[in-house]
């Protein structure tokens, strides 16, 4: 029944794009495509979110006679595809809204809105999809949706760029996805994933191949390092609706790839996997805040932000790995349900800051936080939206970013019941990564929000910025009560995943419900337990008190005057911080050893008038060491095999012929 | 009844803390001012000082945003909730239980997160480099302060600090190489959390030295004596923590009665003068580092943090 | 409490493993020299003590002599050598602080996994001192890799040598006459060592190993 109502809502949103081509002439193109988007999102999400609280054990199965004829178009809805599909319909649907205020300043919305309601659909057949065939479609077609997004500004030189290396990312991702199906199936065939479940030739070096390349596919797709530079450059390029859906829900539908075929499909895990998934969910982790902290343009680094928060997400993954190679299920409960619930609350906060950044673009057509400044002043509402997202996405109590990272934490100082050295020695050194990158992260959000919309305004257009319209107000409201609410009542998020978490592993935490004033206690009471509710409460009520003995015994008078300036008085609004200056003692620390970080500062001899001059020079050593030797041994072997252009017809026959008399040789000699 | 008597004892601790905060400040001023064969201020001057504040009027900047105006209240509810759980005189506070070691760290690392921002609210270069270098001290001191709290995790078995307190009072823990590591660990983030010297000067407003006092250099009057308020308040958190967890000795157990609350508090009073003058003594003996030599510093602290829980992770009886 | 001697004795071994990583912390050649002296005091404590607990007299000798010559006569040797070199300024390492630190935590990850798998059976006490005796030698090694200075070099062999007698003592017995020679050879080498020091210094006015490798004609 639900599982229906969810292919009938894929169906509407291809019916969208008909309607969205049909009507693109017309004026108010968008927001009938927008509005339509809404409702069906709204619909498919309570659908999801029914199928979730009943406990997701719908078990139905649909077989359509799409795609190959003998193969069919399998469909199912269990826990873990009703999960991610509320994750993918609320991130859609809230979208939608904040594109109903948005889109209309699009300047190309033809390029934009008939592709769509095809991202939306695509991405909600990812998780239905049942048989490896539909999945891998689904999978390509969200490729495609989005890399045409990206593509909407295309006369802007970077963007070009952007969709080339999204395109051949995605492509590489895909490859290495369907050779991952290719073992899983076998020899025989049967590629249905109830086939691949009943698979019972898996030697264990083709699980690990199978490893390997759906950590290829679906970490280039989620933005492992090193395959994530396709990520900061795609993500920022699209329109700010779209960036949200791709870093918010799009790479947790990456993330579903991997837990299907990882905790699904393939029964059992060795421990050794769990070392390359930690080992590189840690890299992943410090390495995409120290590129964010290194930015200066607010939506690139939004984007090198989700690449440290699917780090963060693996980390869990990596440890539920560990803990149900060994046979240890409730705490492999704990990790898989942080890493869930670290899902979740990365698509709220994730989408409501690249909502802001629409925003900021919106009301003053720069990303540049080196151009902002001062718009708390000129959009106090965008302002304290966005300051909601930096302090969740921080990690600060009583968000939601809080709770998850605690959840890991815990999940992290049960490990050394692991009986593995290799496990021993990893798992401290990836729980000392994860506070790392906790720390840089606030302080790169510090940053960002205190360049773009504190200080004072660096531009003429930050100076006239206006507040944006109700619809991506009310948005982003509505993900920022979201943040609070998760952060607050905590339990009633590990409670829905509990069925998710159970299909998987086979346990699952403790209730959390039924624990006095709405704590959760991960273990048990006497280990540790958390109350996000009463700690808000906690610290409204020492606020407010605070504020109340001050207004009873402290005087109230306040009088403006200028800032404080050393006697210089300087009103240029360059005097103060900026998104270098402020990075520049972590850049010192950090950046001289992972980016090749140098200054070099040039003084002019006295008596000469020019300005000084700074120059930071910083290499991305992963591009230097990895991609570019590859892009030029292709471009070297292309360059020799383009001999083969330009033979003589005699050369092309004799070619023939040599091919012709080898195959004959092999067919003599193989025994 | 017995409910009655831990909310007592719990809001209790919420007063102590307060009340003592100013003081352990006066303290440690006036036995830094003695080493240096000066006669100091009297003791109580930071409690004439907070209230000279309270009554002055608030000057704020031309630009000066609503946030700038919410941060003291924010910075001085998050340090006031984080120490109202760490446990003073007795252990089994009865909001223990709602937030443990990790989360008290959070809560002084929002009060940090607004506290910077306010830094960068006027506009002017004096608060960048305020938070710009109190972002780069954080992102070293919360990790050490993490990995601390994993090694007081793995040896007594739970993050929450009122059972670590209860656990190091029993005889179970034995002198162990990992807390020895975590001890000096600890110290060394407490003195960079509490901006103190070699890390931050905090009596100074020059801006060579100062990393804390310039991103508050705006406030004035009724702000300035919340933030003044918080940060006496984080030290005495840290000396607090530093005494349940290493020197539990004298704290009275959950069920205790009203002599052992009264030695409680006398030990924890006998805690704290210990500690101050321990850091009066430590911070006029040694001379402020450089800022880029700071990160070796505590990139030294986090080392040790994470050799004690390396050794945890390796064998129990480390 | 449970087990003190065992703590005690991991107490001081783990000491003498902090004191290895404060000796890579350093980067000025007195204080290194102040530090290697308290490497060689906690040296001789945690020898007394298992002297103590191993009930063998002839241990404190051994304590007495690591005390002595390691503890006041190198340390003031060296003082008054780096003055007479001129060299007692600052030192630079040829890696940073940070990456120094991050391979000697690498160092002692491998050394406890190392010497924890290897002696699977003996006593406990015995193989976990052995672990963190394992983890000073390397330290030192790691020391010795790390400086670029001959002083700072010969400093580093000196706690290599510390690691080897914690080592060596922590495994039950070894005859007083093998400590003598040892010590002696020590001494001799040290003696050695210094002349070599002081004939470099005059031939090439610095003690710079990378400028000795100019001078050879290695520099690339």
């Amino acid at each position: 029944m639900a599982l229906a109502a969810e292919l009938w809502s894929v169906a509407a949103y291809f019916a969208l794009v008909v309607v969205a081509i049909a009507t693109v002439r017309s004026k108010s193109n968008s927001s009938i495509v927008y509005s339509g988007t809404f409702a069906i999102g709204m619909f498919a999400l309570s659908v999801a979110s029914f199928a979730l609280a009943d406990g997701g054990r719908t078990g139905a199965s649909i077989v359509l006679p799409l795609g190959l004829p003998w193969v069919g178009a399998h469909f199912q809805m269990d826990a873990l595809t009703s999960f991610f599909l509320i994750i993918v319909n609320l991130g859609g649907a809230i979208a939608s809204l904040f594109a109903l205020g948005y889109g209309v300043h699009e300047k190309a919305p033809h390029r934009v809105v008939p592709f769509y309601p095809a991202f939306l659909a695509a991405m909600n057949l990812v998780p239905l999809a049942a048989d490896a065939f539909t999945f891998l479609v689904s999978w390509e077609f969200m490729s495609l949706a989005s890399w045409a997004l990206v593509l909407a500004h295309h006369r802007e030189a970077d963007n070009a760029r952007a969709a080339y290396v999204y395109l051949v990312m995605a492509s590489f991702g895909t490859l290495a996805l369907l050779l991952a199906f290719g073992v899983l199936a076998g020899a025989d065939g049967g590629y249905s994933f109830d086939a691949i479940r009943a698979n019972a030739n898996l030697t264990p070096t083709m699980a690990a191949t199978v490893l390997l390349l759906v950590l290829v596919g679906a970490g280039s797709k989620a933005g492992l390092v090193p395959l994530h530079v396709w990520l900061p450059l795609a993500h920022p390029a699209a329109p700010s609706h779209v960036s949200a859906l791709m870093s918010g829900v799009m790479t947790k539908v990456a993330v579903y790839a991997f837990i299907r075929i990882i905790f699904d499909l393939v029964d059992s895990p060795e421990w050794w996997w769990a070392v390359v998934v930690l080992c590189l969910a840690g890299a992943t982790t410090v390495l995409g805040v120290l590129y964010a902290l290194m930015e200066h343009d607010l939506k690139r680094l939004l984007a090198y932000h989700t690449v440290e928060n699917i780090g963060i997400i693996f980390i869990g993954l990596g440890l539920a790995l560990a803990f149900r190679a060994n046979g240890i299920a409730w705490a492999s409960a704990l990790a898989l349900t942080a890493a869930l619930f670290h899902v979740l609350n990365h698509s709220l906060f994730k989408s409501l800051l690249f909502f802001g950044a629409g925003a900021v673009l919106t009301a003053t057509g720069e990303r540049d936080m080196e151009h902002l400044g001062g718009l708390i002043h000129r959009m106090p509402q965008t302002a304290f939206a966005f300051l909601v997202g930096c302090a969740a996405i921080s990690a600060l109590p009583p968000f939601n970013g809080f709770v998850s990272e605690w959840m890991t934490f815990q999940a992290i100082l049960l490990s050394p019941q692991l009986p593995q050295w290799g496990l021993r020695l990893i798992v401290p050194a990836v729980g000392a990564l994860l506070a790392l990158s906790a720390a840089l992260a606030a302080a790169c959000f510090v940053k960002a929000f205190g360049v773009s919309f504190l200080g004072r305004p660096r531009s003429a257009e930050a100076e006239h910025a206006k507040e944006v319209d109700a619809f991506s107000r009310v948005t982003m409201f509505v993900f920022a009560g979201l943040c609070l609410a998760a952060g607050v009542l905590p339990g009633l998020a590990i409670d829905a995943l509990a069925p998710v978490v159970q299909d998987l592993i086979g346990a699952r935490m403790p209730q959390q419900t039924s624990i006095d004033w709405l704590s959760i206690v991960p273990i048990a009471e006497s280990r540790s337990s958390y109350n996000g509710l009463l700690v808000f409460i906690f610290i409204t009520l020492s606020a407010s008190s605070a504020a109340y003995a001050i207004h009873l015994f402290a005087s109230n008078k306040v009088r403006r005057a200028p800032p404080w300036d050393c006697g210089f008085p300087d009103a240029r609004p360059a005097t103060q911080y900026g998104a270098g200056s402020f990075a520049q003692p972590i850049r010192r620390v950090y950046g001289t050893l992972v980016f090749r970080a140098r200054e070099h500062v040039s003084m002019p001899p006295p008596g000469d008038m020019r300005a000084a001059r700074i120059d930071v020079e910083l290499r991305d050593l992963i591009w230097d060491t990895l991609y570019a030797p590859i892009a030029g041994l292709v471009g070297f072997a292309a360059d020799r095999l383009n001999v083969l252009q330009f033979l003589t017809i005699r050369r092309y026959l004799s070619l023939v012929f040599i091919l012709l008399v080898t195959l004959l040789l092999v067919l003599a000699i193989w025994p | 009844m017995a409910l009655i008597r831990d909310l007592a004892v719990q809001g209790m601790q919420m007063l102590v803390v307060l009340l003592l905060a100013p003081l352990l400040t006066g303290f440690v001023r006036k036995a830094k001012a003695r080493l240096l064969r000066r006669q100091g201020p009297p003791l109580i001057q930071p409690y004439r000082d907070l209230i000279r504040l309270m009554r002055k009027e608030a000057v704020l900047a031309f630009n000066a945003s609503w946030l700038f105006r919410a941060v003291p209240y924010l910075v001085f509810a998050a340090t006031w909730v984080a120490a109202a759980l760490v446990p003073t005189f007795a252990t089994g506070l009865l909001f223990s239980w709602s937030a443990d070691l990790i989360a008290i760290v959070a809560l002084l690392g929002s009060a940090r997160f607004f506290l910077a921002l306010a830094g960068m609210d006027v506009g002017t270069s004096f608060g960048g480099i305020g938070s710009s270098r109190e972002a780069m001290i954080a992102s070293l001191a919360e990790p050490a302060m993490i990995m601390i709290i994993f090694v007081l995790a793995l040896i007594a078995g739970s993050t929450q600090l009122s059972a670590i307190a209860e656990f190091m009072l029993s005889l179970q823990v034995g002198l162990r190489v990992s807390l020895g590591l975590a001890l000096i660990a600890l110290i060394m983030v407490a003195i960079a959390e509490n901006a103190r010297i070699p890390i931050d000067n905090p009596a100074t407003h020059l801006e060579l030295t100062m990393v804390h006092e310039a991103m508050v250099l705006e406030y004035s009057g009724r702000h300035l004596a919340l933030i003044e308020l918080a940060a006496s308040l984080k030290l005495l958190l840290y000396i607090s923590l530093i005494g349940c967890v290493f020197a539990p000795w004298g704290l009275a157990p959950v069920e205790g009665d009203w002599s052992s609350y009264a030695i409680g508090g006398l030990a924890y009073l006998a805690k704290l003068a210990i500690g101050g003058a321990a850091l009066a003594f430590f911070e006029t003996s040694i001379a402020k580092m450089r800022v880029f030599r700071v990160p070796a510093f505590l990139g030294a602290a986090l080392m040790l943090g994470l050799l004690g829980t390396l050794l945890r992770f390796v064998s129990e009886s480390f | 409490m449970p087990n003190l001697a065992l703590d005690i004795a991991h107490l001081l071994a783990g000491g003498l493993v902090l004191v290895s990583f404060m000796m890579l912390y350093q980067d000025r050649l007195p204080a290194l020299i102040n530090v290697f002296a308290l490497h060689a005091i906690l040296l001789a404590a945690s020898v007394a003590w298992q002297a103590d607990i191993q009930n063998e007299p002839y241990l404190y000798v051994t304590a007495i002599i690591a005390l002595g010559f390691k503890g006041f006569v190198i340390p003031m040797t060296l003082r008054r050598m780096i003055v007479r070199l001129g060299i007692h300024r600052e030192i630079e390492t040829v890696v940073g602080i940070g990456p120094a630190m991050l391979a000697g935590i690498g160092l002692v990850a491998l050394s406890m996994v190392v010497m924890l798998r290897v002696t699977a059976e003996a006593d406990p006490l015995a193989r976990e001192d052995l672990a963190f005796a394992l983890s000073v030698l390397l330290l030192g090694l790691l020391m010795m890799v790390t400086r670029r200075n001959a002083v700072g070099q010969v400093i580093g062999f000196m706690s290599l040598e510390n690691g080897l007698i914690l080592a060596a003592t922590g495994a039950k017995g070894m005859p007083l006459v093998v400590e003598i020679s040892v010590a002696f050879s020590i001494l001799i080498a040290f003696i050695v060592i210094g002349i070599f020091l002081f004939r470099i210094r005059e031939r090439f006015d610095t003690v710079d190993v990378q400028a000795l490798d100019r001078f050879r004609g290695d520099q690339r």
